[in-house]
């Protein structure tokens, strides 16, 4: 029935197998949890967990004309990036709303992968053929060439480093190298959704249920869509369609950092631009319950009987263990010791602004 | 197993009927689907509850669901234990993961709702849909 209609990645066999519990997701059916949201959250916080993030889009973009269309749709400035470096970015409309927020990783000269959320694949990869029209530029999509797992915890470079020829300890933050992750040949970079220290490994589709095996039987715990959530919200970590899409820019989204108006021209930049002088009209916070209950996506913000916000994610946070949640709040209201009103299925909660992450690993294990 | 001593509401409520007082709570199915609670929200002692009314709700990590009363009856008792520890209704549905107790009014509608067998078919088509 509906399950036939959904899309799997490589790895669902092995999902089934250990017992995943699955649900639909944007279209795929991936493993919402194994045992537990609570104990794969803290395998992750304290030593390792595995995801399956197959679902993720891989586009290329390449030829001598990659770095200007990149720069043209993106707010970050990608002419910074050096070979064998990643860089978190927004790819905006004109309008400085998302398209989509992607990682792009520079392999070689004018030769750039770049991964995209899972249910923006089609879009992302029209809208950047679009942009491309009457460029020395190839676009191509290769999400099905690639199975993507997410290996994260502060163990898990113990873990994966017998596994592969690549020298870890060398590698930093946001950095990745092509190499053999169990045989499979694979781009392993040291990035990722929770907060943690971690790799994100793609490999071939038929190599991908085999090294997530091997991972398992070594001791990493399998992890649903369920941590990856709250992991991410606890390290503030935005989830496109929760709490950024098309009607919010990057300064409301409080990701500022990644927009570089000094890079030239681009798309959305005019808007932004001016947000930046007179400032956003609303911006993303962080919040915690005063009151008990928990604000959960899409719940209103009022005051005084009107909506003037509404909360994007919420949740419970299994490491600080209370309510936590991502808000948009007028900018006058978004400042940390703020208090305001969340309605709760028709019930008035008070929340308060506060400063995020929620989370941040401790600092020796930073690189 | 789904005790056969029990009484299940399509809503995944049960109640455990001694004398005239019902002891309800959410099933084993209902906690497994919803995994970690994290919060249980029960009416006060002496609230009146008629059969399908919102007598409270349930949040887990990853979501919330209402909680509805499988017969109609006056608040008795509520478990108090769920506000430190409501991982009770995940490790104990049935037994130290109850939720409230009601003094029956209308008896005859325990009669009306499923018994284990029952329940567990309607289970099976509920998660094969």
């Amino acid at each position: 029935m509906i399950e036939t209609l959904l899309k799997k990645t490589p790895l669902h066999p092995v999902e089934h197998q250990l017992g995943g519990k699955m649900v639909d997701f944007g279209g795929w059916e991936l493993p919402v949890q194994y045992s537990s949201i609570l104990d794969e959250h803290e395998a992750v916080r304290t030593h390792a967990g595995l995801f399956d993030v197959s679902h993720m889009g891989e586009v290329t973009v390449k030829g001598p004309q990659a770095l200007p269309l990149l720069q043209r749709t993106t707010c970050n400035d990608v002419s910074k990036l050096e070979n064998g470096r990643a860089q978190y970015n927004g790819l905006l409309y004109p309008t400085a709303g998302f398209v989509d927020d992607i990682l792009i990783y520079r392999m070689s000269g004018d030769d750039y992968f770049v991964v995209v959320n899972a249910a923006n694949t089609d879009k992302d990869y029209e809208w950047l053929l679009e942009c491309a029209k009457g460029m020395d530029v190839e676009v191509r999509n290769v999400s099905a060439d690639y199975a993507q797992l997410a290996l994260q915890g502060p163990e898990a470079e113990r873990i994966l480093q017998p596994l592969t020829d690549l020298d870890l300890s060398s590698m930093k933050y946001y950095r990745f190298a092509g190499g053999i992750v169990d045989g499979a040949a694979s781009i392993v970079s040291r990035t990722g959704y929770t907060g943690e220290d971690g790799f994100e490994i793609y490999c071939e589709p038929e190599d991908g249920p085999r090294v997530f095996r091997t991972l398992v039987d070594r001791g990493v715990k399998p992890c649903g869509l369920g941590a990856r959530d709250t992991l991410r919200l606890e390290a503030k970590m935005a989830l496109y369609g929760n709490d950024i899409d098309h009607s919010t820019t990057p300064l409301e989204a409080d990701l500022g950092w990644i927009v570089k108006l000094e890079k030239g021209d681009f798309m959305g930049r005019e808007v932004l631009e001016r947000e930046k002088a007179e400032g956003p009209r609303r911006k993303l916070i962080g919040f915690e319950m005063v009151d008990r209950g928990i604000g959960r996506h899409g719940y209103p913000v009022i005051d005084c009987g009107e909506e003037i916000g509404v909360v994007t994610s919420g949740t419970h946070s299994p490491t600080l263990k209370k309510p936590i949640g991502l808000a948009y709040l007028p900018l006058d209201k978004s400042a940390p010791g703020t208090e305001f009103t969340v309605l709760i299925r028709g019930k008035e909660a008070r929340a308060r602004v506060v400063p995020t992450p929620f989370y941040k690993r401790p600092k020796e294990q930073s690189r | 197993m789904t005790p056969e001593d029990s009484r299940y509401a399509k809503s995944h409520e049960y109640v455990h009927v001694e004398g005239e007082v019902g002891t309800i709570g959410i099933t084993d199915y209902a906690q497994k689907e919803l995994g970690d609670v994290v919060f249980v929200e029960l009416p006060q002692v002496g609230t009146e509850l008629e059969q399908g009314d919102e007598m409270g709700s349930i949040e887990s990590v990853k979501a919330v669901s209402e909680l509805f009363a499988p017969v109609s009856g006056q608040v008795v008792e509520v478990n108090d234990a769920l506000t430190e520890k409501p991982e009770l209704v995940n490790t104990d549905a049935y037994g130290d993961g109850w939720m409230i107790r009601v003094k029956l009014t209308t008896p005859e509608e325990v009669d009306e709702l499923m018994d284990a067998e029952e329940y567990e078919e309607y289970v099976e088509k509920e998660a094969g849909k």
